[in-house]
């Protein structure tokens, strides 16, 4: 049978605060153990939680990049179960009234085509602290510095059909929130970790299959393995008539296979009530105001401007646009230079490509875009041929200088005076009699594949100096 | 609403309590003596009042995004019954 794949994620952005959610300890990753844990996140008898304003901030200014219902009367939740990283024995989320409703983004596929994910609700809660299983005697360890973090979790509904789209929607979902700076995204240290709900259903079906929900997918690379590993599991079982559990699984990214939590079933059970230790949080319209004002430019606004400004194409655009940085600095150059189709195509190509090699990042780029857009203008002047800003670029990457310095070094100035081509082509010429014969005799189809080894001794005599367009011209023009 | 001896059992293993067989009775009588009183409130016509969160008529103060605790680690790991590099030590959770 054809199988359609229902997919709904969960992400839990770690907001970029200084302080925790609900206590004044400090959220720096990779401190000792146990050193940014407070009575209040250690859940001492009598603390209580004060929210803090900078995640309410956030949380609104993700609301409105995703154009969402901003909940103007937002409340409090303790959600109960037992787990040695949570002190409290509750996680103080929100469950009736999230702060952030009904939204929805773009994302853009390969392919150019494009989507729109509906976003079901976003909502403040804190993080609990780490266990860790290992050398103990028999013991496990309790880190609490992460218990308290301010997090956002971001509930998708179940547009999303493969794994493409879903990697697709985690990729967007990261460009937004550093566009707007509430967190850094990154996921290696778990600022952004995500739960994948997936059902199966026969192709043409409108209804619901059961799901299960695989926790703690947390790259790119293994959301997009767990999905394609979790479709073939329930594929197989319902192949075979056989029945999906509701349950939640987990990933292993060593044997690249999903496993059920046993442990966790009896505890799906989380008695959510209001804490009644925070009181309703009431924003105003004046506050939900000043916020919109302070959004940036938006990923899809940027990608957008960028096709109809200067004539990318989505695909050129999406990647251009996908961080700040990168966009503020493929701007810089086509500003330099003047020509944004030419920047679009080495930033693109020759920029990324290095970094990706050296796995640096733009903000530490080597070369600044005034940098390379000077080289650029050097191509687009006729200075030096493409091939050789090839040559350039690497030098500027090690730190050589910059284009002109390193073109005047090298003597790389690309020959575009007529007289001393001509006097290269006619040694050419004078010394191939041969082919010149052979070229006079052949066909119009056949000339064009000969004249280029004409080309090739031309610039291999001007060591690739000469300008090829004016080279082509000429032999245009003498080999009649 | 009714409540059977079972249910009493489940919450009371989420909730970590341990009953005993010769409580059980009794607690599910008065838990059962609770909710009909739930029922009796439930009967009460809500339809124009706004759910309360909170019995305070007040609303939540924020709390700027300031750093004001600094590292306390040894005063609260003098009192925990097993610390080890750092970490609090508590009986092995199996997944």
């Amino acid at each position: 049978m054809q199988w359609e794949t229902v997919i709904g994620l969960e992400v839990h952005l770690q907001l970029a605060t200084e302080s925790k959610i609900f206590s004044g300890s400090p959220t720096t990753f990779g401190a000792e153990p146990n050193t940014q844990a407070s009575a209040v996140d250690l859940a001492m008898p009598g603390m209580l939680p004060v929210l803090n304003e900078q995640a309410v901030h956030y949380a609104v200014k993700f609301g409105l990049g995703i154009g969402a219902q901003i909940s103007k009367r937002s409340v409090f939740d303790r959600k109960n179960y037992f787990y040695p990283d949570l002190p409290k024995g509750y996680q103080i989320s929100q469950f009736e009234a999230p702060i952030v409703g009904k939204g929805s983004f773009e994302i853009l596929m390969e392919d150019g085509s494009s989507r729109t994910i509906g976003i079901t609700r976003a909502h403040l809660e804190e993080d609990a602290g780490k266990s860790l299983h290992e050398d103990f005697n028999n013991h496990t360890g309790i880190d609490l510095n992460r218990a308290g973090t301010p997090l956002l979790e971001i509930v998708s509904e179940p547009d999303i059909r493969n794994a493409a789209e879903a990697v697709a929607y985690l990729k967007a979902l990261h460009s937004l929130v550093t566009y707007l700076g509430i967190s850094d995204g990154n996921m290696a240290e778990g600022s952004m970790r995500c739960d994948v709900n997936i059902s199966l259903r026969p192709m043409g079906s409108t209804t619901l299959g059961t799901r299960a929900e695989i926790k703690n997918v947390n790259s790119f690379r293994f959301v997009e393995k767990a999905i394609h590993h979790e479709f073939q599991r329930q594929a197989d079982i319902l192949e075979e008539g056989g029945k999906i559990t509701q349950e939640t699984r987990l990933y292993d990214a060593d044997r690249d296979e999903t496993r059920s939590m046993r442990s966790k079933e009896v505890a799906n059970d989380y008695r959510y009530f209001p804490e009644p230790d925070l009181l309703p949080v009431v924003i105003d319209d004046i506050y939900i105001e000043s916020i919109r004002e302070s959004l940036p430019e938006l990923p899809a606004d940027k990608r957008s401007r960028f096709t109809a400004q200067y004539g990318l194409g989505p695909y050129d655009a999406n990647v251009l646009s996908d961080s700040r940085p990168l966009a503020d600095y493929f701007e810089a150059v086509a500003g330099e230079c003047g020509d944004a189709k030419i920047a679009a195509n080495w930033v693109q190509v020759e920029l990324l490509g290095q970094l990706n090699r050296a796995g640096g990042t733009i903000e530490k780029c080597p070369v600044s875009a005034t940098a390379l857009g000077q080289l650029i203008s050097r191509i687009l002047d006729n200075t030096i041929s493409g091939k050789m800003a090839k040559q350039v670029f690497e030098s500027m990457w090690k730190g050589e200088g910059d284009a002109d310095e390193i073109i005047e070094a090298r003597g790389l100035l690309q020959v575009s005076d007529t007289g001393a081509i001509d006097a290269i082509v006619n040694d050419v010429l004078s010394a191939n009699a041969a082919q010149v014969q052979q070229y006079l005799d052949a066909d119009e189809a056949k000339r064009k594949k000969l004249v280029g080894f004409f080309v090739g001794q031309v610039m291999k005599l001007s060591k690739g100096q000469a300008n090829p367009q004016m080279v082509n011209e000429l032999l245009a023009k003498k080999l009649i | 609403m009714r409540i059977e001896q079972d249910e009493i059992e489940k919450i009371a293993e989420l909730s970590r309590i341990r009953i005993s067989d010769e409580e059980i009775g009794q607690v599910t009588q008065r838990i059962a003596e609770i909710l009909q009183m739930v029922d009796q409130l439930q009967a009460v016509d809500t339809h124009d009042v706004e759910p309360m969160a909170n019995p305070l008529d007040a609303t939540q103060r924020l709390r700027p995004d300031k750093v004001t605790q600094s590292n306390r680690r040894n005063a609260f790991q003098a009192i925990a019954p097993a610390v080890e590099n750092g970490l609090y030590l508590v009986p092995k959770v199996i997944e």
